[in-house]
């Protein structure tokens, strides 16, 4: 039966979502729709752009190419789980800072791109940032703020760190 | 009244940077982009909303016999599902914008009615309790067709469009100077044939349209709009036969517009009338593959142009024939590109003499129109491969041909005897050679040729070239902002503009700011909705700093006023001997002494405060800023490149953007206007092409296809934003900063690939691809 409901929970930024889905729904529109977390954007829902990326148990995925029930059991953070306390956290004041952002559309996506870079790899090559940043796109940019952003960032919570 | 001199007594923004005017502060857009708390179009969510799906031609052309939803209505979740006998009475999309007498044949209708003339064409719309069961029951949906010979080639001979009408609507022609004689006497003769492919601005957020009808009121609503909310508003009204103040459109967060976002859609039409009809709200958002069929597209032009030139390369006339690819059916714009591209293709030399015709032709693609320096990204590409050319005929420097012809700073303001948009092309203000020089020396120019001879000597395949553009900005004829101060001290303003993300609420909270002596961050910039203000002109064609940002200085400055009277009559202090400070009203001598909050001046002037009987209440006022003319921007692009002989691959090194906008409100943001608009000009030079299969099918129709640059495909961007030409056409001396990263890019980089291959001329086409260069490198050989 294609249209077979499944119950199961859904783990986000550490609040748990009784969700009622059928199998073929994304995990972005269950993060959209059904949890209600409307910060994860669509722009391309074939994995390209970007848009869409959380984090899934820490690593970065496309939120359009998996299915929700996928996720089941696993840690997702999404955008929203970014702030702490309402207050922005080092990246995204860089973001704001660098003017890292127009429209904003494609930002959700990058902010947890360069959440998962710096939890990985704060001290990445500016080759290696290169090239993990070339996953996302972004049309209102050029780009070059969005890597000096992460870079600030990085440098920001290396200080924090040390301190 | 000639429209360039100031009117007396306007008060104009003194140069420097002020307290917030011409500083790069942060914006007030940020935190909720930032925290997940946007609300663009697919954010917005009514109950018991339906969901609407778009049946789509997949013939590009074709006879349409018969459509088949009786499955499709059939099915579980399926309320509705329309074809084009069930609106039969909407009439077809109108235009807005360069009406030219005989286009309305060529208007696209709501759904498709006896012929599919593209693939993406919408023939049927699906309405569901959810998106996936629309989707599911669109796939039932049977469409019967019998295939026509499909028209792929704008510069083919004209087909019947219909009967008695063919594929040429109309031929844009302008002239002025005696173009025949200055042929006679020409030096020499430079003809070139020259074609840009077709682009799309793409921005990340794909459209989206949600209607509500709230029947207790009698108001129709249409949420997710972007650009144009009050024609859009007036047109829907009318097209659906109600009073426009039954309508309103609504603005949340727009994920770019870059020109094709906010154009009044079939889609609109097909929500409003659904929610009217169904009463229930109706939703639709746009998947990526249906954005790259069903929006908007641009740019593709070919050229055959002749100059004529004196023995020193000065330009004597220009003649150019072109064929506009205008794809399906007319939109929005009439044929706003082309005459663009007829009235701008000049640029900034001057040229005695000029004709040009511009075939409007219609072919079985996706209808086309504006995007981001519409017509100058082609005509630049056109003009400046045109000066390449002369320059190598008459073995002269790219650099020396232009400075010959480029209009002298005493020459200005420049009247050409053209117009474009309706409006008389005055170049307003301008030092075009003083640009080009500051520019040379920031990118090194001259050490850089030594440079790359010294590389091309080790093997290297390397190069530079430049080109200079003119924009056009700040499109008239009007447009209002109303500030008010609550009593609480709070600022509101509001605009008949839009925001499409670039910016506007920081640029006008600064404006407003700096003349009224408040916190720019604290101010709440409303746009984008008719419910708040009766006209608007939108945010289109870098006109909102020019437009909204006039009128915004003007009516903080009439706020600012009337606070400076009411409060010199508490204090017992003329106005003069006033300022406002902080939100404060004190002494504009020093800070000692009485002072007045702007919160308490007004609560007295509130509509219940003494001094106000037989008066209007309220510490507020809106000012309209009419504008007859545009401004023009301009600037120099300076690109050095290498290709890779083994791929054909072209990798742009270094690029400096030098653009004189008059003057910079925000340099931060306009830096990144310009940044990102150069991307998307990469993008048209090197990438970006939608191409079709002989029988009109569309090959790019995903991320996959039609390549948008990532941040791997970008070089280091210098920008240079020069402020020696402030326009005299508005109080903020300000142009436009939103299409000149974009405008000649490609004329920028073409020119430095002919210079990396050393041949003079190889590239005439846009984009430049891998495979051609290989060709141009064989050939080379």
């Amino acid at each position: 039966m294609s249209d077979a409901m499944h119950d199961f929970t859904l783990t986000v930024n550490g609040q748990a979502y009784a969700i009622r889905v059928e199998a073929r729904r994304t995990l972005a529109d269950a993060l959209r729709e059904d949890c209600g977390l409307t910060g994860t954007h669509l722009g391309c829902e074939h994995g390209v752009c970007g848009a869409c990326t959380v984090l899934m148990d820490g690593q970065p995925v496309r939120a359009c190419l998996l299915f929700a029930v996928q996720a089941e059991g696993r840690a997702i953070r999404t955008v929203e789980g970014l702030a702490e306390g309402g207050a922005l956290n080092p990246l995204q004041r860089a973001f704001a800072e660098n003017h890292a952002l127009q429209c904003g559309y494609c930002t959700p996506g990058f902010l947890m791109l360069g959440t998962a870079i710096l939890e990985t790899d704060p001290s990445i090559s500016d080759e290696a940032l290169v090239e993990a940043l070339s996953s996302n796109l972004c049309r209102c940019t050029g780009y070059a703020n969005i890597a000096r952003a992460i870079r600030a960032a990085a440098d920001a919570m290396s200080t924090e760190g040390a301190t | 009244m000639d429209g360039i001199t100031p009117a007396a007594g306007r008060r104009i923004l003194p140069a420097g940077p002020g307290k917030v005017v011409g500083r790069g502060v942060a914006r007030i857009e940020d935190g909720p982009l930032l925290r997940g708390e946007g609300r663009f179009a697919a954010d917005v969510n009514f109950s018991r909303q339906l969901h609407m799906r778009v049946v789509r031609a997949e013939l590009a052309h074709a006879r349409l016999l018969r459509v088949d939803a009786s499955a499709a209505r059939a099915m579980p979740g399926v309320v509705a599902v329309w074809t084009a006998e069930d609106v039969a009475e909407i009439p077809p999309i109108p235009f807005r914008a360069t009406k030219v007498r005989g286009l309305e044949p060529y208007c696209q209708p709501v759904l498709a009615r006896d012929r599919l003339r593209y693939v993406g064409e919408p023939v049927a719309v699906v309405f569901a309790e959810d998106a996936y069961r629309a989707e599911d029951a669109a796939e039932m949906v049977v469409v019967e067709a019998e295939e026509l010979p499909v028209l792929l080639d704008a510069t083919a001979p004209p087909a019947e469009f219909a009967s008695g009408l063919d594929t040429e609507p109309t031929v844009v022609r302008k002239e002025y100077g005696e173009v025949g004689a200055a042929f006679r006497a020409a030096h020499a003769v430079i003809e070139l044939e020259l074609s840009v492919g077709r682009h799309s601005g793409v921005p990340l957020e794909t459209r989206g349209a949600i209607a509500r009808y709230d029947a207790s009121s009698d108001v129709l609503e249409l949420h997710g709009t972007a650009k144009k909310q009050h024609w859009n508003r007036d047109e829907i009204a009318r097209l659906l036969g109600r009073p426009p103040n039954g309508v309103h459109l609504f603005e949340g967060h727009v994920g770019g517009g870059f020109g094709v976002r906010g154009e009044l859609y079939p889609e609109d039409l097909l929500v409003c009338a659904a929610a009217l009809r169904l009463r229930r709200s109706i939703k639709w958002i746009e998947d990526r593959r249906e954005h790259f069929v069903a929006t908007n597209h641009s740019r593709e032009q070919h050229h055959r142009i002749r100059a004529a030139v004196d023995a020193e390369g000065r330009l004597l006339a220009i003649d150019d024939v072109f064929f506009h690819d205008q794809g399906a059916y007319v939109r929005t714009h009439g044929a706003r590109v082309a005459d663009l591209a007829a009235g701008m293709l000049p640029g900034p030399y001057r040229l005695p003499a000029y004709r040009v015709a511009g075939h409007f032709r219609l072919t079985n693609k996706t209808p086309a129109a504006t995007y981001r320096a519409p017509g100058r990204f082609e005509t630049t590409f056109v003009r400046e491969r045109l000066m390449d050319a002369v320059a190598n005929r008459l073995g002269l420097d790219p650099v020396e041909v232009r400075r010959r012809n480029l209009v002298a700073a005493a020459e200005m303001p420049f009247a050409r005897p053209l117009d474009t948009l309706g409006t008389d092309i005055i170049l307003d203000s301008g030092d075009y050679e003083g640009l080009l020089d500051k520019a040379l020396a920031r990118f090194g120019w001259d050490a850089m040729q030594e440079e790359l001879a010294a590389r091309r000597a080790t093997g290297e395949c390397v190069g530079a070239g430049l080109a200079f553009f003119v924009e056009k900005s700040g499109l008239g004829p009007s447009d209002g902002v109303r500030v008010s101060i609550d009593a609480t001290g709070a600022v509101e303003l509001v605009s008949g503009a839009a925001s499409v993300g670039q910016g506007v609420e920081t640029v006008l909270a600064q404006i407003c700011a700096e003349a009224l002596g408040v916190d720019y961050a604290r101010i709440r910039v409303v746009r984008g909705r008719t419910d708040r203000i009766e006209f608007g002109n939108g945010a289109h064609a870098s006109r909102v700093t020019v437009m909204s940002g006039s009128a915004t200085w003007e009516a903080a400055l009439a706020v600012r006023e009337m606070a400076l009277e009411t409060a010199g009559t508490l204090l017992q202090l003329s106005p003069s001997e006033l300022t406002i400070a902080e939100g404060v009203v004190c002494r504009a001598d020093g800070p000692a002494g009485p002072s007045v909050t702007l919160a308490e001046v007004a609560r007295r002037m509130g509509p219940n405060a003494p001094e106000m009987r037989g008066r209007t209440p309220g510490l507020t006022a809106e000012r309209w800023f009419w504008s007859d003319h545009m401004v023009y921007p301009y600037g120099v692009h300076l690109a050095q490149l290498r290709i890779d002989r083994g791929t054909g691959a072209v990798t742009v090194e270094r690029y400096l953007v030098a653009n004189d906008i008059g003057r910079a409100i925000n340099p931060v943001l306009v830096e990144g206007q310009i940044r990102g608009g150069f991307a998307q000009g990469l993008g048209g030079a090197l990438f970006e092409e939608f191409r079709y299969d002989p029988q009109g099918q569309p090959l790019s129709t995903t991320f996959a296809d039609y390549l948008i640059p990532t941040i791997a495909e970008m070089p280091v961007v210098d920008v240079l934003i020069a402020e020696d030409a402030p326009s005299p056409l508005n109080p903020l001396g300000v142009k436009g900063a939103g299409e000149g990263g974009t405008n000649a890019v490609g004329a920028a980089v073409a020119a430095a690939v002919d210079d990396a291959l050393r041949r003079p001329g190889a590239v005439t086409s846009l984009p430049i691809l891998p495979a051609q260069v290989r060709r141009m490198l064989d050939g080379a050989a």
